[in-house]
C-alpha cells in the first residue's frame, strides 16, 4: 500500500470519527493543533486504523503520532 | 411586588413525542393529538415484552444534529442539546449577553445513558475491549446532558444534574430558582432530558407492573384519572427553560413568559416506589411552593398534574392537591398525550404550565372518558379550557419518594 493510499484511508477515518473534511487531512497537519481532535477521538481513530491497515498501534507509539504524516509513516513501516 | 431576585422565564425549548420544538408540542396538545404509538424495535419481539407501545420522539435527534456531534452523544444528551439550543435562542441570548461566571446549567435525568451502557456492553461481549468507545463514560453518566449543555454555553457558575427519577426535570428548575434567589447566578439554563426506550428499562418497569399494556390501542393507553387506566406509557424527550433574575432580564430587554414564583421539594419517607396514599409528602411540597411564592391557596387556579396514568399514583396526587390547595383548582394531566418522559417530564410539563398561564388555556387530559370517582376534582377533558390564571402549580414526583412542586405566575 502506498503512502498516498494510507493517507487517503486515514483521512476517511478522521472524517468519520471527528467530522474533519477528508481533503483537510494532509500530511503536515497536527491532529490536535490543526484538526482539533481530542484524545478520546484519537483512540477511536487508532482502533479504526488498526482494523483498516492491519497494524498494531500501542499507546506509547500513538502518543508520538503528532501529525498525519507521522501516522502515515508509522503505518507504512508496520503494514 | 417585583423584587430584583424574582425569577423570570425568558426562553423555552423542547423536543417531545408530540413535536420537535415547543410550538409544535403545544399546538399538538391543544389539538388533542397523542404521541404514543406501537414500538416496533426488534427487542420487543425478541424478549416477548408485555409492553409494545411507547411515546417516541416526533423528530429523531439524528435528523437535527450534525452527524459527528450525534455520534459523540448519548440520545439523552442529544435531546438535551436540541432543547437547550432552542431555549437559548428563544431567550435572545448569544455569546456576550451574560457573564459566563454568572451563568449556570442544571439538567436532570432519571435514568441517564442506559442506551449507551447497553450498546457498549454488547460491543464488549461481542468484540472485546478494543471496540468499546472511549466516549462510553461521558455518554452514560447521568450528568452528561448537563455537562454537554454547560459546555455549549460555557457556563461557569456551576453545572448540576439532579437525579430524582421522574422528578428530576422539575427539581432542576427548583435548583435554578434557588441559585438565582441566593445570588449564585444571574441566568440558569435548566430542565430535564430522558431517552431510554430500550429493553432493560421497559423490561424492568414491566416487571414492576407499572406500565400500560393497552397494546392494541396505543393512542388510548395513557389515560390519567380515567377509570380504565392501567399504567404509564414510557416516553422520551427534553424540556429546557432559561431562567433569569428579573432585573437582569429587564435590563437586557428580554421578553418574559412568566415567573417561577416559588418552589417546594420534599420526600415521602414512605416506600421506594409507592406514593404515600395520604399524599402528605406531596402536599408539603405544594405548600412550600406556595409559601416561597407568597401565594395563598385561593390564588391557584390550576394544577398541571404529575398523574402518570397508574391506578394508585393519580388518586394519591389529588389527595395531596386537596390538602395543600383545596377543591377549586382546575387540573389536567399532559401525560395522556405526551406519555411519561421520566426525568424530562417535570420540565416539559413546567413549560406546558407556563404556556397555559400565558395563553389562558389549559389543554385537555387526553383519553379522560370516565373520571375516576375517587378524584373528586375538576379535570379538563375533551377539549382545552379557557381560563385566566393568576397562578398555577406544576407537580412532579419520582420513585424514591421525591416530590417537587413549582408555582408559576404571569409575567
Amino acid at each position: 500500500m502506498s503512502n498516498e493510499d494510507i493517507q487517503k484511508g486515514l483521512a476517511e477515518i478522521v472524517e468519520e470519527v471527528a467530522g474533519v473534511a477528508a481533503d483537510d487531512v494532509t500530511v503536515e497537519k497536527s491532529f490536535v493543533d490543526d484538526l482539533d481532535i481530542d484524545s478520546l477521538s484519537m483512540v477511536e481513530i487508532a482502533v479504526q486504523a488498526e482494523d483498516k491497515f492491519g497494524v498494531k498501534i500501542p499507546d506509547d507509539e500513538l502518543a508520538n503520532l503528532k501529525t498525519v504524516g507521522d501516522a502515515v509513516t508509522y503505518i507504512a513501516s508496520k503494514a | 411586588m417585583t423584587t430584583n431576585h424574582d425569577v423570570v422565564v425568558t426562553g423555552l425549548g423542547a423536543t417531545t413525542p408530540l413535536g420537535g420544538d415547543v410550538a409544535t408540542t403545544w399546538d399538538a396538545l391543544l389539538a388533542g393529538r397523542s404521541g404514543v404509538s406501537t414500538n416496533n424495535m426488534d427487542w420487543v419481539e425478541r424478549f416477548d415484552l408485555p409492553v409494545r407501545i411507547a411515546a417516541q420522539l416526533a423528530v429523531d435527534p439524528t435528523e437535527v444534529l450534525p452527524r459527528v456531534e450525534a455520534r459523540r452523544l448519548d440520545r439523552s444528551e442529544q435531546v438535551a442539546m436540541i432543547a437547550a439550543r432552542e431555549a437559548w435562542k428563544d431567550a435572545g441570548h448569544s455569546d456576550d449577553t451574560v457573564d459566563k461566571d454568572r451563568l449556570a446549567v442544571i439538567v436532570g435525568t432519571g435514568i441517564g445513558g442506559a442506551m449507551t451502557l447497553l450498546n457498549q456492553d454488547d460491543l464488549l461481549e461481542e468484540h472485546g475491549l478494543r471496540k468499546v468507545s472511549p466516549l462510553t463514560v461521558p455518554m452514560l453518566m447521568p450528568n452528561g446532558p448537563a455537562a454537554h449543555v454547560g459546555l455549549e454555553f460555557k457556563a461557569r457558575a456551576g453545572v448540576h444534574a439532579p437525579v430524582s427519577a421522574c422528578a428530576s426535570g422539575a427539581e432542576a428548575l427548583a435548583w435554578a430558582w434557588r441559585m438565582i434567589r441566593t445570588g449564585e447566578a444571574d441566568v440558569v439554563v435548566a430542565g430535564g432530558a430522558e431517552a431510554c426506550i430500550c429493553a432493560i428499562p421497559v423490561a424492568g418497569f414491566s416487571q414492576a407492573r407499572t406500565m400500560s399494556t393497552r397494546n392494541d390501542e396505543p393512542e388510548k393507553a395513557s389515560r390519567p384519572f380515567d377509570t380504565g387506566r392501567d399504567g404509564f406509557v414510557l416516553g422520551e424527550g427534553a424540556g429546557i427553560m432559561v431562567l433569569e433574575r428579573a432585573d437582569f432580564a429587564a435590563a437586557r430587554g428580554a421578553k418574559v413568559y412568566g415567573r417561577l414564583a416559588g418552589i417546594g421539594t420534599s420526600s415521602d419517607g414512605y416506600h421506594i416506589t409507592a406514593p404515600d396514599p395520604e399524599g402528605t409528602g406531596q402536599a408539603r411540597a405544594i405548600s412550600a411552593a406556595l409559601r416561597t411564592a407568597g401565594l395563598d391557596p385561593s390564588d391557584v387556579g390550576h394544577v398541571n398534574c404529575h398523574a402518570t396514568s397508574t391506578p394508585v399514583g393519580d388518586v394519591a396526587e389529588t389527595v395531596a392537591i386537596r390538602k395543600a390547595i383545596g377543591d377549586h383548582p382546575v387540573l389536567n394531566a399532559p401525560k395522556g398525550a405526551l406519555g411519561h418522559l421520566l426525568g424530562a417530564a417535570g420540565a416539559v410539563e413546567g413549560i406546558v404550565t407556563l404556556l397555559s398561564i400565558r395563553d389562558g388555556v389549559i389543554p385537555q387530559t387526553l383519553n379522560l372518558d370516565n373520571l375516576d370517582p375517587a378524584v373528586e376534582l375538576d379535570v379538563v377533558a375533551g377539549e382545552p379550557r379557557k381560563v385566566k390564571l393568576e397562578a398555577a402549580v406544576n407537580d412532579a414526583f419520582g420513585f424514591g419518594g421525591h416530590n417537587v412542586a413549582l408555582a408559576f405566575t404571569p409575567a
